[in-house]
């Protein structure tokens, strides 16, 4: 998996909800490609229109809260958002980003400390960010072996695949 | 140890367990609803032949039904498709469906003690039978089917402690609005909430589903209440497993944080947009106009929420402003709410009653609103744009609530109406 990235940043607030990344009248849509063009619709419905593959996602607290809906990291996967960066994540859409072996980061002060449009550099091996346009530095909170082996994989289900086929020889 | 600590503690092969702990636990029960069409997927690539246990896993649709579309058909054919390639015989079809975890509770899948896991976030509702419920996504749940199994780290105990009695037009949804309000949405993230103390001993098994239910709007990854005698009863025609002994918290469990409620002096809660703690006293929205009255979804569409809007309407009809959608939460409600003439006394007071589906709960289809619209529901979410327009505005009430509102047109409160 591909560690380093260095891109332009869009920033959201607080309770980022699944509603507003995914809303539930596009929940029919199971394509990654279709749910990129609606991702985020209900916090900026231009948003998807607007970013780039590469750009980085910077939000508060409680990032991906509401639903248990894997639609909305998987919009952010397709729409090139290569780490979403926050403050703190709700708990089941952080376990679904990590499952379908999408890398989100919690990194204390990124809120406050990025601005639209900085450039930004994250290393997700160290957990090294760093606001390029400012010069500021973060540090993201590591994450627990379980989690990076998941992640190391690709995502559970091939994790689950080797065990599976481990039991089976 | 406390009672959510107890079931993981069980179901993860250890004698004790501490929050922070990561745990490898024995799923009792798990299920899926639309979402399994996103399982076909991963399913395949993990490479299971079955899935883990038939008896312990329940799927279902409620969340487009009848399908409302072509797609969302396609996701039924599909969540069909699931069913018979995995091994699934516990599959609730258009006809025979419900809202999922109101199947789960009135099908008797879930026990106290149980280890529930979901594929939907309102999951932690099975806490109200005194199991530890939680939601996760499609693919956590692919993994669960395939071998039922699933990490989890033991969460900080968060207690509610409830004196006191519920006074009359006041229900479980204004205990768990009311403490959202005081908590606010992050007051239980990452925590396991229990709800104890006379006030909830004294409630009804439907009120401590509502409660439970909306525990996940506070970010609590399960919110149990103890098991008792009101719980056997509940389930005591229905249960589909022997039960285990009920075990609750012990006098010496830790719980790092705690919130007292007093009920004896709790009124009607609004839980106002467009963010589910923003919640008043019914005093202070009162005479709030309204386009459209919802009465249904997981939290809030039994058979005694039903019973209980009629009882405030009293045979008045729905204002002429307004409009009144009724969903039950499930087949066997509807069946009850006609036996019982409820759906007549809807009908005549100018109502719609659908089916059961979620449908109107998360603006996925009948009665969606539009933009500037203004909708009083007894669901659970008021996000912006959460059952339809961005630009429209949704209010969480209780059954009783909605009832006055129906008849008054804008938001009323229950006990002068
Ligand atoms: S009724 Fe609403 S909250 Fe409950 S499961 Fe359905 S969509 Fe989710």
């Amino acid at each position: 998996m591909e560690t380093g990235f260095v891109g332009k940043a869009w920033t959201f607030g607080d309770h980022i909800d699944t509603d507003m990344i995914v809303p539930g009248k596009f929940l029919q849509i199971l394509e990654p490609a279709g749910l990129a063009k609606i991702v985020l619709h209900g916090a900026d419905p231009e948003f998807a229109a607007k970013v780039r593959p590469g750009d980085l996602l910077v939000a508060g607290i409680n990032f991906g809260c509401g639903s248990s809906r894997e639609h909305a990291p998987v919009a952010l996967k397709a729409a090139g958002i290569p780490v979403v960066l926050a403050e703190s994540f709700a708990r089941i859409f952080f376990r679904n980003a990590i499952n379908i072996g999408y890398p989100v980061l919690e990194v204390p002060g990124i809120h406050k400390g990025v601005t639209q449009g900085d450039q930004l550099s994250v290393d997700l091996a160290t957990g090294a960010v760093k606001n390029l346009t400012t010069g500021a530095t973060f540090r993201a909170k590591p994450l627990p072996p379980n989690i990076l082996q998941i992640l190391d994989a690709g995502g559970l289900a091939p994790l689950v695949a080797r065990e599976i086929a481990a039991q089976k020889h | 140890m406390t009672m959510a600590e107890k079931v993981l503690a069980r179901s993860g092969g250890v004698d004790e367990v501490a929050p922070g702990d990561i745990v490898t636990c024995e799923v009792d029960i798990a299920m899926s609803h639309e979402a399994t069409a996103q399982m076909l997927e991963p399913m395949e690539k993990m490479g299971a032949s079955r899935v883990w246990d038939p008896t312990r896993v329940v799927v279902l649709v409620d969340h487009w039904v009848p399908a409302s579309n072509e797609a969302t058909a396609t996701m039924h054919k599909q969540v069909r498709e699931f069913v018979r390639r995995w091994g699934v015989t516990n599959f609730y079809d258009v006809g025979r469906h419900g809202i999922c975890h109101q199947i789960l509770a009135e099908k008797g899948w879930v026990l106290p003690g149980d280890l529930c896991i979901g594929s939907d976030s309102h999951t932690t509702m099975l806490g109200g039978l005194g199991a530890f419920g939680t939601g996760v996504g499609p693919t956590e749940m692919a993994a669960v089917y395939s071998t039922g199994k699933i990490w989890l780290k033991v969460p900080n105990n968060l207690l509610i402690h409830c004196r006191g009695k519920l006074q009359e037009y006041v229900y479980g949804k204004d205990v768990i609005l009311h403490a959202i309000g005081r908590l606010t949405v992050t007051g239980a993230i990452y925590k396991a909430v229990e709800y104890s103390g006379p006030g909830i001993a004294a409630m009804t098994v439907p009120d401590r589903l509502s409660i439970s239910n909306m525990t996940v709007e506070m970010g609590g990854k399960a919110g149990l209440c103890p098991p008792d005698e009101k719980t056997r009863e509940y389930l005591e025609k229905i249960h589909q497993r022997p039960f285990r002994p009920f075990a609750t918290s012990d006098r010496e469990a830790t719980f790092q944080e705690r919130l007292d409620l007093d009920l004896d002096t709790l009124g009607p809660q609004v839980a106002c947009p467009p963010n589910v703690d923003n919640v008043k006293d019914i005093s202070a929205v009162a005479g709030t106009k309204v386009d459209q009255i919802f009465v249904g979804s997981c939290t809030n569409g039994r058979i005694e929420d039903l019973r209980m809007a009629l009882d405030v309407m009293d045979g008045r009809p729905v204002h002429p402003d307004a409009r009144m959608i009724v969903s039950p939460a499930s087949t066997d409600i509807y069946r009850q709410a006609l036996e019982e003439g409820l759906v007549e006394r809807f009908v005549d007071a100018g109502a719609l009653v659908t089916q059961s589906s979620c449908g109107p709960c998360f603006g996925g289809h009948m009665g969606i609103l539009a933009e500037g619209e203004v909708c009083l529901s007894t669901s659970n979410r008021n996000f912006i744009g959460r059952m339809g327009s961005r630009k429209s505005s949704v209010y969480l009430a209780s059954p009783a609530v909605a009832g006055a509102t129906a008849v008054v047109g804008s938001i009323a409160d229950p006990r002068i109406t």
